[in-house]
């Protein structure tokens, strides 16, 4: 009676198992993504630059940007692009110097998507802000409305792109956080390059992943949001300012 | 109004000697605008720190002065003025000239110029810009219909509806082309709903002296007599006008000067900034407020000098405050570490020094020419202006 009893039980057990099995998977591989779907909401990817890493004189991530993204410069500065650059900073009372590497910030509530006419500037699911170069019109209204000049117009003919990093004259465009990169699995190049060649002051990640280094870091080192008074909410946290 | 006889100017060699001079002028905006777009935005002298730059001046200031030209029609369909409503299909014609020059303008200024359609036919609707695409689209539907109702003899009792119509839409027009300014929060010299009904004072003023030049430079090339009647009233009117922009610029200056966080762009734009300080006391507010306030209300008739030399100085201040408005607020540092001094290979922290090129100065005079060639082209072929404005014509159609 017992032994019939375990028997049953058992296969119920199996049944059950084989039945819910596929679905459990399908749950799985539905919360993982492949390279072909479209961006989710359940990833907000970050960035946190430790400015007490960030080394004097290091311009590794600035480097590895322009390389990434074929920036090529015509040698004329004020109107070549820039995606990423280092900001020197001194505290005007105490004196206290240091740097940070600033670039778009992938806000929340992006003042360049309000403003954009055509809808170009755009956020994805994920929180990367990116401009769409098919419907860009190059109004540049854009780049009147970032708080953090984080944005360069396209002032002369592009050679040698990056054939993920489709660039135009008369476009704007800004820091994408390497979206190609990341759709596969990567890290931007900054991120890559400033742990090879820099202090490891760039760290990148997923924010809404509690297992992240990121998230874990920003959740007990003191970090802060440059311009925070304008509640744009963005994905660039730093440390040390 | 029965009494009024609409007449076209008479094509005599003035007509195509100044059609002649348009013309060079929409050349050299024409050859601006292939250069500009053949080579890049780098042969110019705006770059990645002043994003707008002279083209936008001249692309602004006509689109203000072009809802500001329409306020003699305004005057005498809205608040039924009757000694304006012969004087206001010239209004008309001249908002819609000047709007159509102002866009020129901005549209070959863009990057991508070749993608118009994209920017009439896929919206964002947060967008002021998007917003403002519609309002110019409706600007020219409504007071293009004003103006055909005003001239077509059966559709007459439909012009004064019309002309409120046109009235409330430019109203919202320089709302909207205020707020481009007005809705950006990341730079300190903007930020400030006051913007909004600031362009449209100024609007007023800008609008108001260039229908004057306009009024004049016609009466005079065809041998209209015009007289001191309808100058007298016209001038006083602008001089309210500019009196209400000198005001507003003070409050403007004095609420930024309350707060703390402003300071520092009201020094640089009142003391310390250079060319964008000269322009604003010697362009904008001597030019273009004090000494036209002066020769406007000194006793004494209006001659058509007098009226001329006071119109110039008030576009010409007008152009000093859209360069101080729209470029000032670009060379003044944005400051996004506040406590901090910053310096960087993007320029961080410094005041951005711009000088226009060639380029700009033709794509925007090109601009004024497309408007002009506009207006003469309309005065030539339509029944525009009244063959006869001195005193005793002016009064006998206000006791009508």
């Amino acid at each position: 009676m017992n032994s019939r009893r375990t028997f049953l039980a058992a296969s119920a057990g199996a049944i059950a198992g084989v039945a819910l099995a596929p679905g459990v998977r399908l749950i799985e591989l539905a919360s993982g993504r492949s390279p072909e779907a479209a961006a989710s909401a359940k990833n907000r990817w970050g960035m946190l630059v430790d400015t007490t890493r960030c080394m004097d004189g290091c311009t590794a991530c600035v480097s590895a940007c322009a390389t990434e993204n074929h920036l090529i410069s015509h040698g004329r500065p004020r109107t070549d692009a820039q995606w990423i650059r280092k900001v020197e900073l001194r505290d005007k009372r105490s004196g206290h110097a240091f740097a940070a590497p600033v670039m778009c910030q992938h806000c929340a509530e992006p003042p360049c998507v309000d403003v954009c006419p055509t809808g170009a500037s755009f956020k994805r699911a994920d929180g990367v802000v990116l401009v769409d170069r098919h419907i860009c019109i190059g109004c540049r209204y854009c780049m009147m409305a970032c708080p953090y000049k984080a944005r360069s117009f396209v002032h002369e003919e592009t050679h040698d792109q990056n054939p993920d990093v489709p660039r135009g004259k008369g476009t704007v465009e800004s820091c994408t956080f390497c979206v190609h990169r990341i759709d596969r699995g990567g890290v931007p190049a900054c991120v890559e390059a400033c742990a090879k060649d820099g202090g490891g002051a760039l760290v990148f990640g997923d924010l809404n992943d509690p297992a992240s280094e990121i998230a874990k870091r920003v959740a007990v080192e003191p970090t802060s949001a440059i311009r925070a008074d304008l509640k744009l909410g963005t994905a660039v946290r730093y440390r040390g300012i | 109004m029965a009494s009024v006889i609409f007449r076209e100017l008479e094509g005599r060699q003035g007509y195509w000697g100044t059609l002649a001079l348009i013309g060079v002028f929409l050349a050299l905006g024409a050859l601006a605008f292939f250069t500009m777009e053949h080579a890049g935005h780098w042969i110019t002298g705006m770059d990645n720190q002043t994003v707008w730059g002279v083209p936008h001046v001249f692309a602004v200031f006509l689109i203000v002065a072009a809802s500001g030209a329409l306020n003699v029609a305004s005057t005498a369909s809205v608040f039924g003025k009757k000694i304006y409503k012969p004087l206001a299909p010239l209004s008309a014609l001249l908002a819609l000239a000047l709007l159509a020059g102002g866009l020129a303008v901005l549209v070959l200024d863009l990057g991508r110029p070749d993608r118009l359609i994209v920017a009439a036919t896929t919206y964002n609707f947060k967008s002021i810009f998007a917003l403002n695409i519609i309002l110019y689209s409706g600007f020219f539907a409504i007071v293009g219909a004003y103006l055909w109702f005003m001239l077509e003899r059966r559709m007459q009792p439909f012009s004064h509806t019309a002309g409120v119509a046109a009235f409330i839409w430019r109203l919202t027009l320089t709302t909207g082309t205020g707020s481009i300014f007005g809705f950006l929060v990341a730079r300190e010299a903007y930020d400030t709903a006051l913007l909004a009904p600031m362009f449209i004072v100024f609007s007023f003023a800008y609008g108001t002296a260039l229908y004057l030049v306009v009024l004049i430079a016609a009466c005079t090339a065809d041998g209209r007599p015009l007289g001191a009647r309808v100058l007298d009233r016209l001038t006083h009117l602008l001089g309210v006008f500019v009196a209400g922009s000198f005001y507003f610029t003070v409050v403007f200056h004095l609420t930024n000067l309350y707060i703390t966080r402003t300071h520092g762009i009201e020094r640089f734009v009142l003391l310390d900034g250079g060319i964008h300080t000269a322009l604003f006391w010697l362009g904008q507010v001597g030019i273009g407020y004090v000494l036209p306030l002066i020769l406007i209300f000194s006793p004494g008739s209006m001659s058509r000098g007098r009226v001329l030399t006071a119109c110039t100085m008030i576009v010409l201040g007008g152009l000093a405050q859209m360069y101080v408005t729209i470029i000032g607020a670009q060379a003044y540092p944005l400051d996004i570490f506040p406590g901090y001094e910053v310096k960087s290979s993007f320029f961080d922290g410094e005041v951005h020094g711009y000088v226009p090129s060639a380029w700009e100065l033709m794509l925007g005079v090109g601009g004024i020419a497309v408007a002009a060639a506009l207006v003469v082209v309309a005065l030539r072929v339509l029944r525009l202006l009244p063959e006869r404005l001195d005193d005793a014509s002016v009064s006998a159609w206000e006791a009508h």
